[in-house]
């Protein structure tokens, strides 16, 4: 949902940064408002993950030059936990399994500390039970998966469901979604999308990383950025994706090579 | 971007017990002869029987070789350059708290060992051993009131001799090992229990070893005695200051269950590990077993070792009497220059004695941490049983776990399970747990604790926050 006077959520400009000395992103600029879904679309190797890890605060990256406004505040100043406790949620492609630690009582430190954040009381374990199973419900997961320790033995589908339970729990302003549907079959697809559809609001913004079509069937986009080389190319409308679909990526090589030959100033 | 601690950072935690109390102590001269056996045993005007005990163990110890089996590297230590007695100058056991130097009961404070009558732990009896010696014990009187015997050592030899000739030695015996056969020779305090038959000890019992001497080494003895039905949990704490020199700490535990007693025998140990290069800490030799003599009989070691330079410790159980069981339940946490050589054996003599190891080992920094246990089953355990699970976590990429599991069964009916893993806290989990709003050292805790939740599920409720706190201190750091 466009509305050019809502307020921005995420203000990211000429954003640089580099892994182990060799630079990922080179020069990203994006601006996401309220109530808005943009889509990041691009190759293996374009940055897209690498944007993502980079707003979520992961310590293997430096930025190393551009800024990133989040709310009106500098985000890159922010540990990673404050940058969650504040409403920035990053749902991973890779879920990383935690063996010992319960995956009720993770959820539930998670979701008291963003609710400290907001202000809001502590829940206590009972009512954090009732919480968590009516929210279980988007994602029409199995109580069971509670129990278990953080994704340990969890299959792929599960892995990105819990992902979703957690930001259904954690009510974020700005969802980063690295690849959400890699791995999912159509049934965990339909179920993922529909999750995250019925999340997404006129106060939160949603930013999907994606390579396919396919999530975009289910989930529209307002805006649709193709990423190649740490930069972002081009930015259209949901038919941008379509138009990626039928043509492939091929046509983004010709414009990167023109681009190499004269910088693009990227709006 | 902003700068987020390394797991380095986070467990390179200051010793908080690092002090050291000015007081004046009476030593002996450095060096260990037979004429300083006898100074030990006069200075503690000690019946016969006993300075022969000490004697014959001396006389084998001469003829023993230090163990170098473990994985475990230290220079040679002299022995002969060390005091094997230090007392503050207070001699005689005070009859009341008032008559302690006010400068003891302030270290204890210090601690978080309250002593006076006021402030003292509401459900724990304490005992309080400063350098060889007991200073205080709480609670006497109303454990007297039970028949439940708690003093230091010393002071059983002068009150009780009888009870100490009859079980001193008989589960440790005294050319057991190098470092037992030391410590029989030259002991010099620690902590005496007996529960008399048919009592279930109405509190918990402890005992706080505190090490303020630089170059006197430390030998307690401790003796548990629990009659038939009795039963008792009792629970040691230790801590010394920071020296640049490494301190000797070679101490003796023996536990005897007889029909259908139990004793529950837990350790917080944190003595000075050193500091980041691996300079100064307590060597920790400690000889520890358990002997469930009798029938039912029940014996559990739980110990959480997060302290020492050197840790070489395997409490034991000898499951002698029918139907009789064995826990030892352990975390192991070393860090920095850190090494520890730990586990159990369990002797399965009587039948249907059954086993349970439950071993937790971390490894941070540069350290080295061993799991090292012994399942016997002899002939006549006919129906033994044993579950061992040995698990390691590896924190940052420097350090080592093993794991060394010896079987020996003589039983071919009998039931032996062995389970290992090995795992490492990585950035990819703590940014996940942070990208959660987790912060970075509440991760780490929050992944060490459900490791070492078996463990702690274990310790007396009292001591069980402490554990998980002490394991937080351990891993806390330069955060925020």
């Amino acid at each position: 949902m466009i509305r050019p006077d809502a307020p921005v959520l995420l203000e990211i400009d000429d954003l640089r940064a580099s892994v182990e000395d060799q630079p990922i992103l080179k020069g990203v600029s994006l601006t996401i408002r309220a109530g808005e879904i943009h889509a990041v679309m691009g190759r293996n190797g374009s940055g897209k993950s690498t944007l993502s890890k980079v707003l979520a605060g992961h310590p293997a990256y430096a930025v190393t030059g551009g800024r990133v406004r989040y709310r009106g505040e500098d985000l890159l100043a922010l540990e990673p936990e404050e940058r969650a406790r504040t409403g920035l949620f990053l749902g991973f492609q890779y879920p990383v399994e935690i063996p010992g630690v319960s995956n009720l009582e993770f959820l539930r430190v998670a979701t008291n500390a963003r609710r400290a954040c907001k202000g809001e009381e502590e829940l206590d374990t009972f009512a954090f039970e009732d919480l968590v199973h009516e929210r279980l419900k988007v994602v029409q997961m199995d109580p069971a998966f509670l129990e278990r320790s953080v994704n340990e033995g969890f299959s792929g589908g599960e892995k990105k469901r819990n992902e979703i339970l957690q930001m259904a729990l954690l009510d974020p302003l700005v969802a980063i979604l690295d690849e959400t549907d890699s791995g999912l079959d159509i049934d965990a697809l339909r179920i993922v999308a529909g999750g995250v559809n019925h999340l997404a609001s006129a106060d939160n913004a949603t930013l999907l990383i994606t390579h396919y079509q396919r999530l975009l069937d289910a989930i529209t986009p307002d805006y649709v950025h193709v990423m190649a080389s740490g930069r972002i190319l081009r930015t259209g409308g949901k038919e941008l994706a379509l138009e990626l679909e039928e043509r492939g990526y091929d046509w983004v090589d010709a414009e990167l090579a023109a681009a190499d030959r004269a910088p693009v100033e990227v709006a | 971007m902003a700068s987020t601690a390394s797991v380095g950072d986070l467990v390179s935690q200051p010793y908080k017990y690092g002090f050291v109390t000015d007081i004046e102590t009476e030593k002996i001269a450095k060096g260990l002869s037979e004429d300083v056996v006898r100074l030990i045993s006069a200075k503690k005007e000690e019946p016969a029987f006993l300075l022969e005990f000490r004697l014959r163990a001396f006389r084998h110890w001469l003829q023993m070789q230090e163990p170098d089996w473990a994985a475990l590297g230290h220079p040679p230590i002299d022995y002969q350059d060390i005091i094997y007695y230090a007392a503050p100058k207070q001699q005689e056991k005070k009859a009341s708290l008032d008559e302690v130097d006010p400068k003891l009961l302030e270290t204890f404070d210090k601690l978080g060992i309250p002593l006076s009558e006021q402030k003292r732990l509401s459900n724990v009896a304490v005992d309080a051993v400063f350098d060889s010696v007991s200073i205080a014990t709480t609670y006497k009187e109303k454990l007297a009131e039970h028949g439940v015997i708690f003093c230091s050592i010393s002071e059983a030899v002068k009150e009780h001799p009888e009870l100490i000739e009859r079980y001193l030695g008989t589960v440790v015996p005294a050319n057991d090992n190098f470092f037992a056969a030391l410590n029989s020779a030259v002991f010099s305090d620690g902590s005496f229990v007996f529960i008399p038959k048919g009592v279930e000890c109405p509190m918990e019992l402890s005992t706080y070893f505190r090490i303020n001497s630089g170059d006197t080494g430390q030998f307690e003895r401790t003796l548990i005695v629990a009659e038939v039905g009795a039963s008792v949990s009792y629970l040691e704490g230790c801590t010394a200051p920071m020296f640049d020199t490494n301190q000797l700490h070679a101490a003796v535990v023996e536990l005897v269950a007889l029909d259908d007693a139990s004793i529950k025998y837990s350790t917080v140990q944190n003595w000075y590990a050193g500091d980041e290069n691996g300079k100064g800490g307590i060597y920790n030799f400690v000889t520890k077993r358990g002997q469930c003599r009798g029938a039912r009989s029940h014996i559990s070691w739980t110990q959480v070792e997060t302290g020492s330079a050197i840790t070489w410790k395997y409490p034991s159980c000898v499951l002698q009497g029918a139907d009789s069981v064995g826990e030892f339940y352990s975390v192991a946490l070393t860090n920095n220059r850190q090494q520890a050589d730990t586990g159990t054996k369990m002797i399965h003599v009587g039948p249907r004695t059954r086993s349970t190891i439950v071993s937790k080992g971390i490894s941070a920094g540069h350290s080295a941490n061993s799991y090292r246990g012994l399942v016997q089953i002899g002939p006549k355990a006919v129906g033994a049983r044993n579950y061992s699970q040995c698990d390691s976590m590896l924190i940052g990429d420097q350090a080592a776990a093993n794991t060394y599991p010896y079987i020996r069964s003589q039983q071919p009916e009998a039931s032996i399970e062995h389970e290992a893993s090995t795992s490492r806290i990585s950035a990819d989990q703590l940014f996940y747990l942070q990208s959660r709003g987790i912060g970075f050292e509440e991760a780490v805790s929050m992944m060490v604790s459900g490791f070492c939740r078996d463990v702690f599920n274990q310790l007396p409720m009292e001591f069980a926050a402490e554990a998980d706190k002490l394991l937080a201190l351990k891993l806390e750091g330069s955060v925020g």
